[in-house]
């Protein structure tokens, strides 16, 4: 995997618990470019414990010259947002890898509707300076709690225009996801990234009203979630290890000295895939990958976020 | 590779395609083994052994202005070989970019891109090309931004867009292609485009090269080699134009066929594209004729053992029906049974 090494540049508190940081290359080369909707993994080393988190590219996809992410500061978890919020200072170095797009808009669109809630906005801030460079139509409903947590409102204001639809939660607006998707002309997409309520209650709605498939789009990082350490055995590597709880199967892999694959690293894309030979225990699949069949048959998972509650597991890899 | 002389030779009425010792040599042999069957054989595009197709993006040979050449004629017979659909005009622009920096990177001496921020200025000497233009506006180029680079380049491209968990033949130049059609398959998704490939989905590989492919990343690019055999070195067997090569394949004597049959190499690239998310599919076919490729023993064997082993399905599907034992009887005299170090080197 193409890794790229940055530097921060700049960091800019924009509401009490959002940061957002503009990397550069470390001679100051201009990065890969890319297409909207697209995240890069940043790797931290935390206390000499590696952690790789996803963030969408906010910046103009035109824009080589920096890439621009933002991270919000979650206090529940295990702690890469608190170190990029802590630890992380102008002309601190991080690695990155290359971006990939997981959320890419559709070119046969002919309107797309973006849907963000609080920091799910940023994926879209990439999409929407592809769809004003090729002149596409769209909508922009962004929904959040209070004016305070709007981040860069004033921002989109200025690359949306009148296609911004602000729903600002404590003023008692709320998205009606009945009413968006009632009166759309054949050939809109939907995309939407934020809570997962509000991502599942829109899929839900898309489907009631018969909405195809390949026109609704969602994307939601999970960060991995902790849980009780458990036992792993890689039939291929030949070793046994542990999976502390509050790390991921994939990350006590690496730990190990091994390389699975990754990409997304937050259960979206499927790349890190493993086959299971043995569990004589429960599967806890957290990933948004599998189909429903696939996690009952209990022969794949994604180390990436999901773990297991068992006495023997044994993986192809 | 040295620089070489580029040959002023022909791929259709007299063929006097040839390649030289040092082509011969650098010729990329698919067979490691004595039996051969499908499998994904996907590794990193990275650059190898100096000298070899692989040590660039882009392998740029003694053939290219002859290839070219015979690109510009075949596109004049029949302008549907090139094929983008309206959507992919950021792909165009993201080939115009993979293209002018692969080749400026890897031979200046022939090769020359000079940026001003959207203004472009490429120099390409060996087709006494000299043009500037402005990145993003099509109408500072002569033709549309892939037809303008893909005429420049050999090999056949076809361009993927990625939607719906799947890959889409959107957008294509394709003038030396072994018996198919983008006019026909354009617009079709990855398993409709494969879906004449006898035995390969049976065994899942379908599945399992568009799974790896759709995870494809920007900077990450992949290749794989694939094979099949050519009466006469020409570039154009298209299903377009059987009339006139398919009577061919009835042509092959016990007299002719060191001079007539030709092993051909294709060296497919994928490379995800940076604007676009599209994928890149090149397919850059290497010809080498039977007298040629005996000059190395190893290959003479190993090429006779791989026809004589091979399934017929496949044997049919790249229409070797009507020759395949003929090559495999002119071979066998070559044949001294002893076992070949595994590898595609020449010795």
């Amino acid at each position: 995997m193409s890794i790229l090494n940055v530097r921060v540049a700049e960091i800019e508190q924009v509401t009490d618990v959002v940061k957002h940081f503009t990397l550069v290359e470390e001679n100051g080369r201009p990065l890969p470019r890319f297409s909207g909707g697209s995240h890069v993994v940043v790797s931290m080393n935390i206390n000499g414990r590696i952690h790789r988190n996803p963030y969408s590219l906010m910046g103009s996809p035109e824009n080589t010259d920096s890439y621009h992410i933002s991270v919000r500061r979650q206090e529940k978890s295990r702690g890469g947002s608190v170190f990029m919020h802590d630890g992380v200072k102008v002309g601190s170095e991080l690695q990155i890898t290359y971006p990939v797009n997981l959320f890419s808009l559709s070119k046969l669109g002919k309107k797309h509707i973006l849907v963000a809630g609080g920091i799910g906005i940023t994926p879209f801030m990439s999409q929407i300076a592809d769809l004003n460079r090729l002149g596409d139509d769209y909508e922009m409903h962004y929904a959040f709690r209070s004016a305070e947590h709007g981040a860069f409102v004033e921002q989109l204001k200025q690359m949306c225009g009148d296609r911004l639809h602000l729903h600002i939660e404590s003023e008692g607006q709320r998205i009606n996801f009945q009413n968006l998707l009632s009166n759309q002309p054949l050939g809109t997409h939907i995309y939407v990234c934020g809570p997962e309520p509000m991502v599942n209650a829109l899929l839900l709605t898309a489907k009631d009203l018969g909405w195809p498939k390949t026109h609704v789009h969602s994307e939601q990082f999970l960060a991995p979630p902790i849980g009780e350490s458990f036992m792993v055995q890689l039939a291929k590597s030949n070793m046994e290890i542990e999976v502390p709880g509050d790390m991921s199967m994939l990350e006590a892999m690496e730990e190990a000295g091994l390389e699975p694959d990754f990409l997304c690293r937050g259960g979206a894309c499927g790349r890190c895939e493993v086959e299971v030979l043995e569990c004589d225990g429960a599967l806890m699949h957290n990933d948004h990958y599998l189909s429903d069949a696939e996690k009952a048959s209990g022969n794949k998972i994604m180390p990436c976020v999901s773990r297991a509650r068992c006495q023997k597991l044994l993986l192809n890899i | 590779m040295n620089t070489p002389a580029f040959k002023k030779e022909t791929f259709r009425d007299d063929y006097t395609f040839r390649n030289s010792p040092e082509a011969i040599r650098r010729f990329p042999f698919p067979f490691a083994e004595d039996e051969y069957m499908y499998s994904v054989n996907i590794e990193q595009h990275v650059s190898t052994n100096p000298g070899s197709v692989f040590e660039h993006a882009i392998d740029i040979d003694e053939h290219y202005i002859a290839e070219c050449e015979d690109r510009r004629l075949t596109l004049e017979r029949d302008p549907t070989r090139y094929i983008a659909l309206p959507h992919m005009m950021d792909a165009q622009w993201d080939m115009v970019e993979l293209i002018m920096e692969s080749l400026s990177a890897d031979y200046p001496q022939w090769f020359e891109l000079t940026k001003n921020g959207d203004q472009w200025h490429w120099v390409n000497k060996p087709l006494e090309i000299d043009q500037t233009f402005t990145f993003g506006d099509t109408s500072t180029l002569p033709m549309e931004p892939f037809e303008y680079i893909s005429r420049q380049v050999q090999g056949d491209w076809i361009i993927m867009d990625h939607r719906d968990d799947d890959l889409f033949a959107d957008m294509g130049m394709v003038t030396s292609q072994a018996d198919w059609s983008i006019a026909f398959d354009a617009g079709m998704s990855f398993k409709e485009w494969h879906g004449p490939v006898p035995q390969a989905n049976e065994i899942g590989i379908f599945d399992r090269a568009l799974k790896y492919l759709l995870h494809l990343q920007y900077g990450s690019p992949v290749r794989r080699l694939n094979w099949t055999m050519t009466v006469n070195p020409r570039l154009d067997t298209s299903p377009e134009e059987f009339p006139l090569w398919g009577p061919d394949n009835a042509s092959v004597t016990p007299e002719n066929v060191g001079e007539k049959v030709h092993l051909r190499v294709e060296l497919q690239a994928l490379f995800r594209l940076p604007r676009s998310n599209a994928i890149a599919f090149s397919v850059r076919g290497y010809l080498i004729s039977l007298d040629e490729l005996v000059t190395y023993p190893k290959w003479a064997k190993r090429l006779r053992r791989v026809l004589t082993n091979l399934h017929p399905d496949l044997s049919e599907y790249k229409g070797l029906d009507l020759y395949r034992q003929t090559v495999i009887d002119w071979l066998e005299p070559l044949e001294d049974g002893a076992e070949l170090s595994l590898g595609t080197q020449p010795e």
